[in-house]
């Protein structure tokens, strides 16, 4: 049994009169791709936005590891080791996709006034070893013909691609993923799944937020199920998909 | 002779102006340009660099006949210059830090409308602490360094070169920090800031920084006018400032830094070039009376409120540039186009 990397106890999230996610719980093992499914405005993309600091939760406790997570700005919630992909990529479209690359590097000297300033030798030698990494991602990524070009001129899957190596600069120790295949064309989309193996095979954690059903069942080793913005079911895909609850809620009213 | 000299002395002072509005500008670009923030206040760091310059090195108070004012530190000349322009860029940072640090939260216009507020209050701050500005009548013995010795007219150009120095220090700092990391997560955050957020970045403090940073170039642009002009008055500090370093940025090209520069130097000569409209007008029509000048003649006479029509064509010219800019160089003289089209398309 894997360790549990990521751990959301009894979150809660009210909009006005909208309870948007409602004591959901979620444990995500460590090495594994969760997915999380439910109908639309189940309170999948909330429950993201809450466990990376983007809205503040009402209630409830989200730790990685032993780390609370609540209460902290988004930043430090990537520092602390959360990374996150959104439903539109979030690119940044004038800029290169090397530059999108090198932007997310991490404890960056160049990036303070002094450093940038002070201490040239410092900066090209981290800039160096930044290169080198956006490099070698970007080839795992498929992305490397387009290393030069704006990201403004990609397509939905490229964008998507770029968000993912994005946000893998940071070295995650989770990975949130917001609907990675949506969108995408059907030949990117193998790419993007085979990367996430790949990814899963180098011990990652991720988790993924996904309307493709079959494709969930196929590549997650757990599946969470939300529904009104609590946890209706949760366990590996066999049970889920035979679970009487799930398919009244959801798999059933998609089959009709 | 007298008209070469006088030709020359105008260009010596459009270009030292056109300096300082450099400075501004850039200060403004490393804001909005490569932060997206809009600052609609950049007058009052300008202002309170101007004054800070102005209360750092006047003769010590009771020693300007009928003005008030209560410190004047008197520091000598010429190498208390960059002390005063020190201390002005400092106050320009200061404050913009001070702003910053209340609004620097707001999205796009709404901190375009506290900036704008704020620089306001700023004013009225300098028009009623008449112990610390004089208020209106403002400080008027500000030190031109060596103006005595060199006289006039090299002080003039001496101080065009040294304003010019100042920019290209300025200009070449900038330019490092913007190719640097530092500039790159600018231009992301100004993309998305949710974005830079969530891979690990503290926008927050990069907004300040970038703010505080333009706010004391701005500064830095305010001390070196008031030693220019060797007066600060109110009346030097109002809201278009503020619009006329937004025309020169817009001009030259939001988010180049080589056309910020190139944006203040066409503006402040066209701003200061088309003062001399009704001379030429007078000149051509005295010099040709019987071809051009019964064209002109013609032609201004329906003009409504003729003669004193004649130098507001100068506002219509300037117009006219705005308008030929947006139709044929939509990003500025300098501008990338990639880069622009983006701005504020997020959110």
């Amino acid at each position: 049994m894997a360790r549990t990397i990521l751990t959301v106890d009894g979150l809660t999230k009210r909009f006005g009169g909208l309870t948007a996610v409602d004591a959901a719980h979620l444990t995500v093992p460590e090495g594994q791709i969760t997915g999380v499914i439910g109908p639309n405005g189940a309170g999948k993309s909330t429950l993201f936005d809450c466990i990376t600091g983007i809205t503040a939760p009402d209630a409830g406790s989200v730790r990685l590891g032993e780390t609370e997570l609540v209460g902290r700005a988004p930043h430090a919630i990537a520092h602390a080791g959360v990374g996150r992909t959104f439903q539109t990529p979030r690119i940044f479209e004038g800029m290169t996709v090397r530059e999108n690359m090198a932007f997310a590097a991490v404890a960056q000297t160049g990036e303070s006034v002094v450093g940038a300033l002070a201490r040239p030798g410092a900066v090209a030698a981290e800039e160096a070893e930044t290169d080198a990494r956006v490099d070698e991602l970007l080839a795992f990524l498929t992305l490397d013909p387009l290393a030069t070009a704006y990201a403004g001129e990609l397509s939905g899957g490229q964008r998507k691609l770029l968000e993912l190596g994005r946000v893998l600069m940071l070295d995650p120790t989770v990975l949130l993923l917001d609907e990675p295949l949506a969108g995408v064309n059907p030949t990117l989309g193998a790419t993007i799944v085979d990367r996430l193996e790949a990814l899963r095979t180098d011990g990652r954690t991720i988790v993924l937020i996904e309307h493709d059903l079959e494709l969930v069942m196929r590549l997650c080793d757990t599946v969470v199920v939300l529904h009104h913005g609590a946890t209706l079911a949760a366990g590996p895909p066999s049970v889920i998909r035979a679970d009487p609850q799930v398919i009244d809620a959801y798999l059933g009213r998609m089959e009709t | 002779m007298a008209i070469v000299t006088g030709w020359v002395a105008f260009v010596v002072t459009v270009a030292t102006i056109a300096c300082i509005y450099g400075l501004l500008t850039i200060g403004l670009n490393l804001q909005f340009g490569f932060t997206g923030l809009l600052n609609f206040g950049h007058v009052a760091f300008f202002a309170a660099g101007a004054y800070t310059a102005a209360i750092v090195s006047m003769p010590p108070p009771g020693t300007v006949p009928g003005a008030r004012y209560m410190i004047g530190l008197a520091v000598p000349m010429p190498a208390g210059l960059l002390l005063t322009l020190a201390a002005a860029t400092l106050m320009g940072g200061v404050l913009a830090a001070l702003i910053g640090v209340s609004a620097i939260r707001l999205e796009s216009h709404y901190l375009a409308i506290a900036t704008f507020a704020l620089a306001g209050i700023f004013y009225d701050v300098l028009v009623n602490e008449r112990w610390l500005t004089n208020g209106t009548f403002g400080m008027t013995q500000v030190p031109k360094p060596l103006r005595a010795t060199l006289g006039a007219d090299a002080w003039a150009l001496a101080y065009l070169l040294f304003a010019a120095a100042t920019l290209a220090v300025v200009y070449l700092l900038v330019g490092r920090l913007l190719e640097a990391p530092f500039g790159r997560v600018l231009r992301g955050v100004r993309e998305s800031t949710a974005a830079a957020e969530m891979l690990g970045k503290d926008t927050d403090r990069i907004k300040l920084v970038a703010f505080s940073l333009g706010g004391a170039i701005a500064g830095l642009a305010g001390g070196v006018y008031a030693h220019y002009i060797g007066s600060v008055v109110t009346g030097q500090f109002v809201a278009g400032v503020t619009f006329t370093v937004w025309a020169a940025l817009l001009l030259g090209g939001v988010a180049s830094h080589r056309g910020a520069v190139v944006g203040a130097f066409i503006l402040v000569a066209f701003q200061q070039s088309t003062r001399f409209i009704t001379t030429a007008y007078d000149a051509a029509v005295a010099a040709f009376p019987d071809t051009l000048g019964v064209v002109l003649t013609a032609l201004a006479a329906p003009l409504p409120g003729h003669p004193a029509f004649l130098p507001s064509v100068r506002f219509m010219i300037i117009g006219l540039l705005f308008i030929l800019v947006i139709r044929f160089r939509p990003a500025g003289v300098l501008g990338d186009p990639q880069e622009v089209t983006v701005m504020g398309s997020e959110e």
